[in-house]
């Protein structure tokens, strides 16, 4: 468990409505506001650039106008609410950062309000709160604990389950590395004679070096949403060889997705995120649709179906050189009713389907590209965009919460591993390098669900042998 | 049939560690206590290694000592050598450890027993515990007697259907030969009580005239002595130390165990019981490790007045033939004679998890346990399971609270907590890995974390008390003098700091600032700190450890205050959790079995998730709500 115990989370939906809130309840509540609070006073205070620091009253309730600031790093106009505990929803003192409803600049918000000593609230933490300190009715007692477990469960679900296999992988890689570390220091601390830890110091120092770079990596790549499903989920779907993995493959400007002329290489789903005019979306390229024979292929296909059930965006992709068949319709029938952009792919070969033609079998607006060309992507960024800004589609919002978890388990990691380095340096007993190692253990764990338990007692005894 | 009839207020079976500990807690609390033992001349046996402590180990001796058990101020009369391990580490992981003359351990415990006032010690096997309705009235003996008691401790060790085994060779007895309490597992099965069966092993010990020291290393005790106990005067222990071995196996010793394999018990399936990880035998170090060329290999004397030398970390369980064969690989143990042979011993001990944290069965009210009967092994570890319980045991006599340390309190309540929360599948040996908060349960420190309580229970004297709140004082002072005194740029300071490469000041720097440098410490300092009071060696090293390590130790505080958020909600015992209905179904049937005593305890339930708490923070509310408004 953390020192603080300071929770904040986003308290309205992460759509596109118009003011978000991010709300913080605890100890620390107001001296977080502090520091990334610029009040604004007067005229002169609604240019951002001008705002002052000034000291918060807390002392009452009361709103604030002014910016909310990373550093040096202007993010957004805001009012701030100010709530002495015990009189706000949790009876803690609570501050509600009331933000423009972007869901980057929420996120954002929320990011900053954990930098400076928040932690990301579990689901229904908010409400266990102001349930133990008394402030909900005893009858619903009942619905904390159901809203408090289902969520976790979910929450744990769609964590493991959101994470790609090689960031799991490369996550209990490092584990191993570090718990090693650990039941060496260990084993000889409880061993003396039997395990040496002559010069080990500097030994570690060199292990923990590219465990330090793995992790700032992964943080890193965190932040261009390419390592954590993050986005809207968009999910391409089309015929076989209606040039799917091509379209993937300029959006996200690289050579991802096997392109052949064979109609059926792609067999298994891939994905991508791709920053599209600012709003991140994680693209999964499908196994074309068709009736097959061949097995491998109809377990993608099958997939591709699954995926696109639980997309929040279908791109369907059609070969305008070829005429539609029953493989169209049965994909025109699965997407019926979802949000769904028609993309009239192949243009630039001699075409039998036209755009009004789709339009009408489909309802769907149709764009005009060429993968091959590169043509009609803006257009389809465009599209995309404006379906955003409406409020049409919507990210997955469970998914960015633990994102946003993930991130913060990754950052302490990184710290606890930096206090290591720092405990070398200043030449301190290696018995204090395993405080922190086994915190960096433990947060790292926590990104793929897996808790410390007799982890370390168990490595001790099956890779060094201590004991008389 | 007429038959001998006595009653007491405590009733403890074994005067092993444990049993010594239980017994000598009770009567020195004023009550009537009467202690079960096979045989008289084996009070206090140490029938494995000669030492006392070792690492972690050492913490659970100096814990007990400050709370007003004997084991400390026994082996301060009976070493024969002492170190303190890990000196060139951190202070959190310093531990004593000491030779002990084995007989004279022996002796001095029972002297110490036979001169209690309200203690009986009785030579008998206890074959039956005494209950009525869920409750403990007493025990009955083979040969009939039967005594009443108002609490029983059970501390029977390894004794409870013990086999020793070696090759093929099997026979029921306890260690060292002695007579095994064949009976007592029917009747606690019969009262309800889980058993497991564990094994454990011993080496060999060698004639001292058959062995070539001069093939060997010596291992020399430490110059300066520091006793184990608060109330030992350093300057009495000061005293010539014997000296220990070290040698090492070799490819040709791994060959025979190898070519050996199929007689050895373990491996034959012959031997049923779960043996520790920690101390492994000599086969099984080669078979789990092949990549390692050689293992070490200890020679320890037994005692002054002894030849007999105990070869550690070859403890065996391969037929006599075979450990021959592999003793005379052995570097100086060529022409060895061999006295004792290393061997395997299987015994019935208990469940844990049956226990509270009071150490007394949840099942069974007034019954206590403590030792190895639980599932631990060690000394020490049964020393202060023991204590606890009689501790425990008295203080529900007299009506007054239980105690229960906690996690943050001391390694014992370290032990503790995982020997009645966790699953435990083998002997439990207590390691420095298991203390989370360890760095504040030095052994420096267990007079300052510990007096208070021992003084509340009545095992320590007012005299002894006060000497630790002076200490306390004392270095409350002296810590606030250093980091108040400043020290100019001198002459004398620059050349201080020079010849100890330590960077020279600028302006000037209070004296706390510079016990905080790396290279530098307190006493160091004394050359040019000229009002420093003269304060004793233990004072002296609490000030420079609380300056030193100041940051990670106020961190360590942080944790232990939000430890202690979780570990002040109590669960009640006979609550059933299956009421709960959102908590998922394993973390129900989890906390049923084990029926925690706080939330604390709960979250350290294996398959009890951080959410099942949540749950149960909000149920106790709600009912607690409810409870106040009814």
């Amino acid at each position: 468990m953390k020192k603080t115990d300071t929770i904040a989370a986003v308290a309205t939906a992460m759509g596109s409505s118009g003011i978000g809130i991010i709300r913080v309840s605890g100890e620390e509540a107001f001296s977080i506001a502090e520091k990334i609070f610029r009040r604004s006073q007067g005229k002169r205070g609604t240019q951002p650039g001008k705002s002052v620091p000034q000291k918060i009253r807390t002392d009452v309730r009361n709103i604030y106008y002014g910016h909310i600031y990373d550093g040096e790093e202007l993010l957004d106009e805001v009012l701030l609410i100010v709530m002495k505990g015990p009189h706000s929803y949790t009876a803690e003192d609570t501050v509600e950062i009331n933000c423009h409803g972007g869901v980057l600049m929420m996120k954002k918000i929320l990011e900053t309000v954990i930098k400076y000593g928040a932690r990301p609230a579990e689901p229904g933490e908010f409400t266990k709160r102001a349930f133990l300190n008394g402030r909900i009715d005893l009858s619903q007692a009942e619905a904390v604990m159901d809203v408090i477990n289902s969520g976790n469960q979910y929450a744990l679900k769609s964590s493991v389950g959101q994470l790609k296999g090689r960031l799991s992988e490369k996550i209990r890689e490092l584990r191993e590395k570090i718990i090693f570390q650990l039941a060496h220091i260990e084993s000889a601390l409880d061993d003396p004679e039997h395990v040496s830890l002559e010069g080990y110091p500097k030994v570690l120092g060199e292990v923990l070096k590219p465990v330090i770079t793995d992790i700032e990596k992964l943080l890193k790549s965190a932040d261009n949403g390419r390592v954590m499903r993050e986005g809207v989920k968009t999910v391409i779907v089309g015929k076989p060889n209606v040039g799917k993995s091509s379209l993937l493959n300029v959006l996200v400007g690289e050579e991802r997705a096997i392109v052949t002329d064979i109609a059926g290489t792609t067999r298994d789903t891939l994905e991508e995120h791709i920053q599209m005019q600012g709003i991140s979306l994680n693209v999964v390229d499908t196994a074309g649709i068709r009736d097959t024979g061949d097995r491998v292929e109809q377990i993608g296909v099958s997939r591709a179906k699954t995926a696109a059930e639980q997309a929040d965006l279908i791109i369907y992709v059609v070969d305008a050189s070829v005429p539609l068949d029953g493989n169209d319709r049965d994909i025109i029938e699965m997407i019926r009713g979802r949000k769904t952009v028609v993309l009239l792919n192949k243009t630039d070969l001699e075409t039998v389907v036209t755009a009004e033609y789709m339009e009408s079998v489909t309802g769907y607006p149709v764009i005009q590209v060429s993968a091959k060309e590169e043509t009609g992507i803006k257009e389809l960024e465009d599209k995309v965009k404006s379906m955003f800004y409406d409020g049409e589609i919507n990210f997955n919002e469970d998914i960015y919460i633990t994102n946003i978890r993930h991130k913060t388990a990754l950052t302490e990691s990184l710290k606890s591993l930096m206090m290591v380095m720092e405990s070398i340096e200043s030449g301190m007993p290696e018995d204090f390098f395993s405080i922190d190692l086994m915190d960096a253990y433990a947060h790292l764990g926590s990104v793929i669900g897996e808790e410390v338990g007799e982890d370390l007692i168990n490595e001790i005894f099956s890779k060094f042998c201590t004991g008389k | 049939m007429p038959y001998l009839e006595e009653s007491y207020d405590v009733v403890v079976v074994g005067a092993g560690h444990a049993g010594c500990e239980a017994a000598l807690a009770c009567a020195r609390l004023g009550l009537e206590t009467i202690m079960f033992t096979v045989s008289v001349d084996s009070i206090a046996l140490m029938p494995c290694n000669p030492n006392i402590g070792g690492s972690s180990k050492g913490h659970l001796v100096r814990e007990l000592d400050a709370l007003g058990g004997e084991m400390g101020r026994n082996i301060d009369k009976t070493f024969i050598q002492s170190k303190m391990l890990n000196e060139s580490k951190g202070p959190a992981v310093h531990s004593l450890r000491a030779q002990a003359d084995k007989q004279d351990y022996t002796r001095e415990m029972r002297r110490t027993l036979e001169n209690t006032d309200h203690l009986t010690i009785r030579q008998a096997e206890v074959s039956e515990i005494l209950t009525e309705s869920g409750r403990i009235t007493g025990v009955r003996t083979f040969s009939g007697a039967v005594y009443h008691g108002k609490a029983v401790v059970l501390a029977t060790g390894t004794y409870l259907n013990a086999r020793c085994i070696y090759g093929d060779v099997s026979n029921p007895t306890g260690p060292n030969g002695l007579q095994a309490a064949t009976h007592l597992t029917d009747s606690l099965k019969a009262n309800g009580i889980e058993m497991y069966r564990f094994k454990t092993g011993t080496p060999a010990r060698a004639d001292r005239r058959s062995i070539d020291f001069s093939k060997m290393e010596e291992q020399l005790g430490d110059r300066k002595i520091v006793p184990f106990s608060f109330s030992t005067d350093p300057d009495s222990v000061q005293k010539e130390q014997v000296s220990c071995w070290l040698t090492y196996t070799n490819e040709k010793t791994h060959e025979i165990i190898r070519a050996n394999l199929d007689r050895s018990p373990l491996f034959s399936g012959a031997i049923e019981g779960t043996g520790p990880r920690y101390c492994p035998s000599i086969e099984d170090k080669v078979v789990k490790f092949p990549d390692k060329e050689r293992h070490q290999v200890f020679i320890e004397p037994e005692g002054l007045y002894t030849n007999e030398m105990y070869l550690g970390g070859m403890s065996s369980s391969l037929p006599e033939d075979v450990q021959h064969a592999m003793y005379k690989t052995v570097p100086g143990l060529e022409h060895v004679k061999i006295v004792r042979n290393a061997y395997a011993i299987e015994y019935d001990c208990i469940n844990s998890r049956q226990l509270k944290a009071t150490l007394e069965f949840k099942a069974v009210e007034g019954l206590y346990s403590g030792g190895q009967f639980n599932g631990s092994s060690g000394y020490e570890e049964a020393a202060v399971q023991g204590f606890m319980a009689g501790v425990n045991a008295a203080m529900k006599i007299l009506g007054r609270d239980q105690y229960v340390l906690d996690r943050s309190q001391a390694y014992i309540g370290v032990l503790i907590d995982d020997l009645v929360t966790k699953e435990n599948h083998e002997p439990y040996r207590m390691m420095t890995s298991r203390a989370e908060y360890r760095l504040l349960l030095r052994q420096d420190n267990a007079d300052l974390r510990l007096r208070t309580i021992g003084h509340e229970i009545g095992l320590v004297s007012d005299e002894e008390f006060e000497k630790t709140l002076k200490k306390e004082r004392d270095i409350a002072a002296e810590t606030e003098r250093l980091e108040k005194t400043n020290i100019g740029a001198s002459q004398k300071v620059q050349d201080f700091l020079r010849r100890h490469k330590s960077t020279e000041l600028k302006t000037g720097a209070t004296l706390a600032e510079l016990v905080r440098r790396p290279e530098l410490d307190y006493v160091m300092l004394s050359e040019i700190d000229e009002k420093r009071p003269d304060l004793p060696d233990d004072t002296a090293e609490q000030v420079n450890i609380n300056i030193k390590y100041e940051g990670y130790i106020r961190r360590q505080r942080q944790q232990v205050a939000q430890f202690k958020k979780l570990e002040s909600k109590r669960l009640d015992v006979d609550f059933d959790y299956s009421a709960v209905n959102s908590l998922r179904k394993e973390a129900v049937q989890k906390l049923n079995l084990y029926k925690p005593m706080s939330i604390g305890q709960a979250s350290r339930i294996s398959g009890v998730s951080p959410a099942d708490i949540s749950v149960l923070l909000v149920y106790l509310e709600q009912r607690r709500h409810r409870e106040t408004n009814v």
